[in-house]
């Protein structure tokens, strides 16, 4: 059943949000969940993303993605009205949410899509939410506002100082842990890279330390094992064990090395996929 | 066909005809050899090997057949075909009636002709094969199968419906247990709707076994047949995730459930290296070449697969087989597959293992791998082996592989393919309360397929653990008449 998208904004340079109806999703989701989404049936991709949030009156969801493959660029150019031939979900394990007190919420990028109604869960099961979002620069930072809407303290920074505070989210996240009232949790998603530096940060101070990872996939129901990371020495599923980790024990370094498996491949169809949108003089 | 042997067939029919032909004469008749794709033309296409008897080969290998009279073929067969009368029928020319002794038993014919392993079903019992203390003289119950079910693939002969009983039944999963399920639920009147996580509906028949083994065509004409007796199907449907086995039963009104969900969980060797890219499972592997179509990767298909030079495939089952011919499809130059008992021991099909070493697959056995090692990039760059010798017997009844210490070596690779089996997926275990599971995470079911929760009924890898198409479709046949009878008096 196709699913036709019924709102399409852009976020920054490269991300876009939009909301696409699949009634079963938007009430079965949770928050940390996401959902495999294959434009059209026969050749297309899988690709996971995380719900970044739903209606389930109007059974609707909200994806936020970047375009970055040929994939997400083919996505990208998809309009309100136009559909989705395939999505499946929601997938993996939802977060794990309760009372914990202070939680600090990190977001890097894209990451803050995901971030978002995890955040929001914590919320509204009563945590004081720290909010730290970050990107390389003014234009990248997305999802400002929805994040100073549920968070009772947000620092903004990016890399080259355009917007906010110039620094890397490490520093404000140091801060907060050095508080005299430290943080009972941290929640840190974005880019890997970050994700391991972020945790590198909070193994300091001993503040347990949620990731969320988005490896490659294809199934995303646990039966191609191509999503496996290698937690505290084992062999992990994100689709099916994840896509949460206790970061102090996920190994980042691995996991980006598997990440880069296609990068060659990738780049090829996404070039190619550009010169044809150029061709027949589609490409904004 | 020379005159001569042209002359014997007509002959041979005319008796067939007459029923003047005797025993001694069909015993004299050859085995017909399955015609295919020559090794070095095929290994470089994805279509089918093996090509399907011609009506006069078809005839000749059913003349064969000495119509014993109490058929243990039948009893060989896990959907119990009536065998003996099909084969009969195609010595007879009547195509027709063959057809409709197989349908009365089996609805995926033309799947089954094709991936069954007959050599140790049906064909393991034969007569003729016993007679001449020989497997591989039994009489080729598959390819006839298979001959009869092509015949018809485009005719229609969708089964009779009863009068709709107003009943539902989910069946969770579209392989082959769940289509049988389904088809034999329909037939009795029930509303019956598959559920699939995949985009695509034909489970492991689609995403697993490759084309050049099974055309994909064939199966979806399967799920066609379906959709016109009546079957709902909805894709991209997790149960346990999308909507549970309880709100099913509870809120969206399905009387029963069917649980064909398949294994699904591929397992690994623990060993250094195995994160390394390059690494695949088969599931992964084949998947993307098959369900996603990554030989079609730049011409239209948008999922990447490795260019791969060199692949080490562990494993001896079917699944590496396929591994490794599709590895050879997808431009590899050397492919090993590596297994640490002996050949005899390997699960695989004889004819697969055939077909692999035919088109240049290099089998080392009594070897395994103990490590993978990558390079700086992480990417792997060689599989270091140990050498096996047999021990006594284990608890399989194989003779235990044993290491030899210190005779380590190394295989030079850019990939590896890990096809040792699956376990079974534990999002239902997780998600489904009440639902009874064994210690290896498989569904405990009676001689019914009936679980542990009324209504509930599974069958196939999820049960059985890993196993084959027609175990599948033996289960589901089993599971149907249940479901069926629970309905009568629910």
């Amino acid at each position: 059943m196709p699913h036709k998208i019924v709102n399409k904004n852009q976020l920054s340079e490269n991300v876009y949000r939009i909301e696409v109806e699949a009634a079963n999703i938007a009430s079965a989701r949770k928050p940390g969940q996401f959902v495999i989404v294959g434009i059209s049936t026969e050749y297309s991709e899988r690709i996971p993303l995380t719900i970044a949030g739903a209606d389930a009156d109007k059974g609707t969801i909200t994806l936020i993605f970047q375009a970055v493959g040929k994939s997400t660029a083919e996505m990208a150019n998809l309009e309100v009205g136009d559909s989705i031939d395939n999505i499946v979900g929601p997938l993996g394990q939802p977060t794990h949410i309760e009372k914990f007190g202070t939680v600090v919420c990190v977001g890097g990028g894209i990451g803050n899509a995901p971030l978002l109604p995890i955040a929001k869960g914590l919320k509204e099961a009563g945590n004081k939410i720290i909010s730290i979002i970050g990107a390389r620069t003014k234009e990248l930072i997305i999802l400002e506002d929805e994040f100073k809407a549920i968070s009772d303290e947000l620092t903004v920074v990016t890399d080259d100082g355009s917007y906010g505070r110039k620094a890397l989210v490490t520093e404000p996240l140091k801060e907060v842990c050095s508080r005299g009232e430290k943080p009972a949790l941290a929640v840190a998603i974005g880019p890997t890279p970050m994700m391991k530096f972020c945790c590198l940060t909070t193994k300091e101070f001993d503040v347990p330390t949620v990731v969320s990872l988005n490896t490659i996939m294809i199934d995303g129901t646990g039966m191609c094992g191509g999503c496996r990371v290698e937690v505290g020495g084992e062999t992990k599923f994100v689709c099916v064990d994840g896509p949460e980790f206790d970061g102090h024990k996920v190994n980042f370094d691995l996991m980006m090395k598997r990440m880069n498996a296609y990068k060659d491949l990738e780049q090829e169809a996404l070039d190619k996929y550009k010169e044809h949108r150029c061709k027949i003089g589609l490409d904004k | 066909m020379t005159e001569s042997k042209q002359k014997s067939y007509s002959e041979l029919r005319e008796k067939q005809k007459n029923g003047t032909l005797k025993n001694s004469e069909r015993l004299k008749i050859p085995p017909q050899e399955m015609p295919a794709q020559e090794p070095d033309v095929r290994k470089n296409n994805v279509e089918e090997v093996a090509l399907g008897y011609t009506e006069e080969e078809a005839r000749l290998e059913a003349m064969r057949c000495i119509q014993c009279k109490n058929a243990p073929c039948v009893e060989g067969c896990p959907v119990r075909i009536n065998i003996k009368d099909f084969v009969g029928a195609i010595a007879d020319g009547d195509d027709q009636k063959a057809m409709e002794i197989i349908q009365q038993n089996q609805l995926l014919a033309a799947v089954c002709g094709r991936v069954c392993p007959q050599e140790i079903q049906c064909q393991a019992k034969c007569t003729v094969g016993l007679r001449y203390k020989d497997p591989t003289m039994a009489v080729s119950i598959g390819r006839l199968e298979r001959f009869v079910a092509d015949k018809f693939l485009d005719n229609d002969m969708t089964p009779k419906i009863a009068p709709e009983t107003g009943k539902k039944v989910a069946v969770v999963g579209s392989g082959p247990g769940g289509i049988v399920v389904a088809g034999e639920c329909r037939r009795a009147g029930h509303d019956v709707t598959i559920f699939e996580a995949f985009h695509k509906p034909g489970g492991v028949m689609v995403y697993g076994i490759p084309e050049f083994r099974l055309p994909k065509a064939l199966v979806q004409k399967e799920i066609d047949k379906l959709i016109k007796m009546g079957v709902k199907l909805e894709c991209n449907f997790l149960v346990g995730r999308t909507r549970t086995v309880k709100q099913l039963m509870n809120e969206d009104g399905f009387q029963a459930v069917y649980i064909g969900v398949g294994a699904g969980l591929p397992k690994f060797m623990n060993i250094e290296g195995e994160q390394l890219v390059g690494v695949y499972s088969a599931n992964e592997y084949l998947t993307r070449a098959n369900l996603m179509k990554a030989y079609d990767f730049g011409k239209g298909a948008d999922t990447p697969i490795a260019r791969s030079k060199k692949v080490a495939v562990f494993g001896g089952g079917n699944v590496a087989m396929d591994s490794a011919r599709t590895a050879l499809r997808l431009g590899a130059e050397e492919v090993y597959l590596i297994y640490r008992r002996s050949e005899a021991e390997m699960p695989a099909r004889i004819e697969e293992i055939h077909h692999a070493k035919e088109e240049g697959v290099k089998f080392l056995i009594l070897q395994n791998p103990k490590r993978i090692l990558g390079d700086d990039k992480a990417r792997v760059r060689a599989v270091e082996c140990l050498r096996y010798e047999l021990g006594e017997p284990d608890d399989s009844g194989r003779r235990r592989p044993v290491p030899i210490e210190g005779s380590e070596f190394e295989i030079e690779v850019d990939t590896a393919i890990v096809a040792i089996g699956n376990g079974a997926n534990p999002l239902l275990q997780q998600t489904t309360p009440g639902l009874k599971f064994n210690k290896w995470g498989n569904i405990e079911v009676d001689d019914n397929c009936k679980t542990s929760i009324e209504g509930v009924y599974a069958g196939g890898d999820i049960v059985l653990g890993a196993a084959t198409v027609i175990l599948a479709m033996g289960q589901g046949r089993i599971a149907a008449q249940s479901i069926n009878e629970y309905l009568k008096s629910g």
